[in-house]
């Protein structure tokens, strides 16, 4: 039997299709009209919400196959892989994709040994070859410094992971329809030598990669104790506050606010840098914001290159008049 | 306990310069270090040998160079090193990479815990931990922030995910890759540095693992790069000049209407 068709790993927590599924959705539709194909996505979990898996369909999808049990609520790596791999072995996939995160990255790698397929990490651009159906995959390697284009050429199936956040999540289209499968987790899939006992949650990490509006700290910042005027400035916006590595590194902000190769990509609809350079490997996790605007006093600095609207000046005298500005605008807004 | 840690000697990234025609990486001047993560899991291999006994080996697939990078992490406090070495592995992408370490790992035998790196600055896949799981038959946990506690068969550690930290008890063996989080790395001392220049240091070839010979370097990499060109950038700047009180005024105004225009505030 040959491979063919598009897949995607649809992620699930609570029993909620998690966003990461509906960009892949993106991402797997193109293919799929590319290379003439359907697309079915793949989901592993516990009593998972039967609207959400319809909604899979209404979004892009052929077809779901969900495979379900107790074992599968949380993601371990040695069930979900049993599951990923009966799926190879019954339908075949030409092409696999799943989101770069925590379980992708896990996930998959510990697959594609398995099913000797390529695997590329990652990826931010994902094309394909009509007629070999050859996935050419576009990667940041060497810190950001340069992109490679992969391929896997003679094993199937082909697999990548894709950045959370580097595409539009999938839209409804009305009118789509498409088949739900359930395959049976046999319990010879579901041993694990992985036990979760316990989960702490924290509340910071979702706000920067949600956020229509983005303001970033800079090392111009100078130092953390003028980190407030920054906040002030996020707060009038009603954004979310970000920060370079440098930042990060010093210690005036926590990890989780880290955007960049390193840390989270973020695409807002605004992003306001004030004191950030501009590095390659701080636009690898903002360029693909809507507007960009900068505040820098270097007229050279990089961030200018991507910038749509830069003031050349002092972050120190600009920032509170513009605080000051937005408050007033939005007050008598 | 025998704690087998696999290293990575990669290029000093900070210093990269690109060669802007080839696309490629100028490696003249640029320093080869342990791959930065891999420091935090040689550190936290060591604090566990200190506390429960046993040694810690270091492995490291690379060209005969590579072996600076051992010494450095013998340096540091570790037991033992082993270079693998093959111009037949040269070209490897992480499956053919995995399978290697992986064999090396076989022949070293009775290890309880493989540490890795959660992902080297320079390929910067993070694939070849859960690789080396894969083809050990081994259970994975990634992106490990805490070892909470190390037993006889088992140990609980703390997994940072997107939401929080997952608690999770592993039995061993078990390969673990590590993050920043995980301890502090510490510096290699003199005695340590001594015993690393005198310490010999075995070299690995494909002959001497049980490894297929098709199933090496660029070979048996079912990936291949095609490309490599440099990231272009470029958006069409308005940019204002804010150098006395009056221009700021003024460039505030210009990028309020500006946001305004394009219906952001
Ligand atoms: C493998 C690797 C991964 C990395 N990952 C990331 C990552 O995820 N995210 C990230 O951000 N970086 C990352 N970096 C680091 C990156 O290379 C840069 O060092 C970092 O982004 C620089 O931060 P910065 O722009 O705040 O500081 P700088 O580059 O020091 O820039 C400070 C800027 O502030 C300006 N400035 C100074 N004073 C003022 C003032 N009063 N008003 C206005 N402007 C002022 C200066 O002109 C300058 O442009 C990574 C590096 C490597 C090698
Ligand atoms: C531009 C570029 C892009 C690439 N993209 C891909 C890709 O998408 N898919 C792919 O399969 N290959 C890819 N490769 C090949 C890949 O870089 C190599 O296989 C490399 O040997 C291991 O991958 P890594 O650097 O990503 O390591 P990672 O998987 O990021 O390393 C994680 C940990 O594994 C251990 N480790 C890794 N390598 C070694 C080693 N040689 N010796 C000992 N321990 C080690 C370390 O503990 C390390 O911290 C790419 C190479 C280049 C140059």
């Amino acid at each position: 039997m040959k491979y063919s068709g598009i897949w995607i790993l649809a992620e699930q927590d609570g029993g909620r299709v998690q966003r990461i599924s509906y960009e892949l959705l993106t991402r797997g539709r193109e293919l799929a009209e590319k290379r003439n194909t359907d697309l079915t996505a793949m989901i592993f979990g516990h009593d998972i919400n039967a609207d959400d898996l319809q909604e899979l369909i209404d979004c892009g999808a052929d077809r779901v196959v969900a495979m379900e049990a107790s074992e599968l609520e949380h993601f371990l790596v040695e069930p979900y892989s049993a599951c990923m791999l009966r799926i190879i072995e019954e339908y075949r996939p030409e092409i696999i994709i799943a989101g770069a995160t925590s379980t992708g990255r896990t996930l998959m790698p510990y697959v594609a040994i398995k099913a000797h397929a390529g695997l590329t990490a990652d990826c931010t651009v994902l094309d394909i070859e009509a007629d070999t159906g050859n996935l050419l995959q576009t990667r940041p390697a060497i810190g950001g410094n340069i992109l490679a284009t992969i391929k896997t050429p003679s094993h199937r199936p082909q697999m990548a992971t894709v950045r959370p956040r580097s595409t539009k999540p999938a839209a409804k289209q009305p009118g789509r329809s498409g088949e739900i499968i359930r395959l049976e987790a046999t319990a010879d899939l579901l041993t694990s030598r992985v036990r979760r006992v316990g989960f702490e949650a924290s509340e910071e990490s979702h706000s920067l990669q949600d956020a229509d509006v983005v303001v970033a700290v800079g090392r111009g910042i100078k130092k953390s104790e003028n980190i407030p005027l920054m906040q002030e400035l996020a707060d009038a916006l009603d954004a979310a506050l970000g920060a370079s590595r440098d930042v990060i590194d010093r210690g005036w902000m926590s990890y989780p606010h880290q955007i960049g190769l390193s840390g989270k990509t973020v695409t807002p609809k605004f992003y306001l840098g004030a004191g950030v350079s501009g590095s390659i490997q701080h636009l690898a996790g903002m360029q693909t914001a809507e507007t960009i605007v900068a505040i820098n006093t270097d007229p050279d600095a990089q961030i200018f290159n991507v910038a749509d609207f830069g003031i050349v000046g002092d972050l120190f005298e600009i920032v509170p008049v513009l605080t000051e500005k937005i408050r007033q605008v939005k007050g008598n807004g | 306990m025998r704690i087998i840690v696999p290293i990575k000697q990669v290029p000093e990234t900070n210093a990269v310069r690109m060669d802007e025609e080839t696309g490629t990486m100028i490696r003249e001047g640029v320093e080869a270090i342990i791959n930065p993560l891999d420091l935090y899991a040689i550190e936290i291999a060591i604090r566990m040998r200190d506390e429960h006994g046993g040694e810690v080996v270091v492995i490291s697939m690379g060209p005969p160079k590579a072996v600076k990078a051992l010494r450095e992490a013998i340096a540091m406090g570790c037991d033992s090193a082993v270079l693998i070495s093959d111009k037949a592995f040269a070209g490897a992408d992480t499956w053919a990479t995995s399978y290697v370490l992986a064999g090396a790992i076989k022949r070293i035998g009775g290890y309880d815990l493989i540490i890795c790196g959660e992902r080297a600055t320079d390929g910067d896949t993070g694939q070849v931990g859960p690789g080396i799981a894969s083809f050990l038959e081994l259970p994975v946990a990634s992106y490990i922030g805490k070892v909470d506690s190390v037993a006889e068969k088992s140990c609980r550690v703390h997994r940072l995910v997107e939401t929080g930290y997952e608690v999770l008890e592993v039995d061993l063996p078990a390969v673990l890759t590590v993050v920043k989080e995980i301890a502090d790395p510490r510096l290699p001392t003199l005695r340590g540095k001594q015993k690393a220049r005198k310490m010999d240091i075995p070299t690995w070839a494909g002959g001497d693992l049980k490894v297929e010979p098709d199933k090496l370097g660029l070979n048996g990499s079912p990936t291949r790069v095609v490309k490599i060109h440099k990231p272009t950038v470029a958006r069409n700047c308005q940019k204002v000049a804010a150098a006395d009180e009056q221009a700021v005024e003024q460039a505030v105004d210009q990028l309020v209407a500006f946001l305004q225009g394009k219906d952001l505030m």
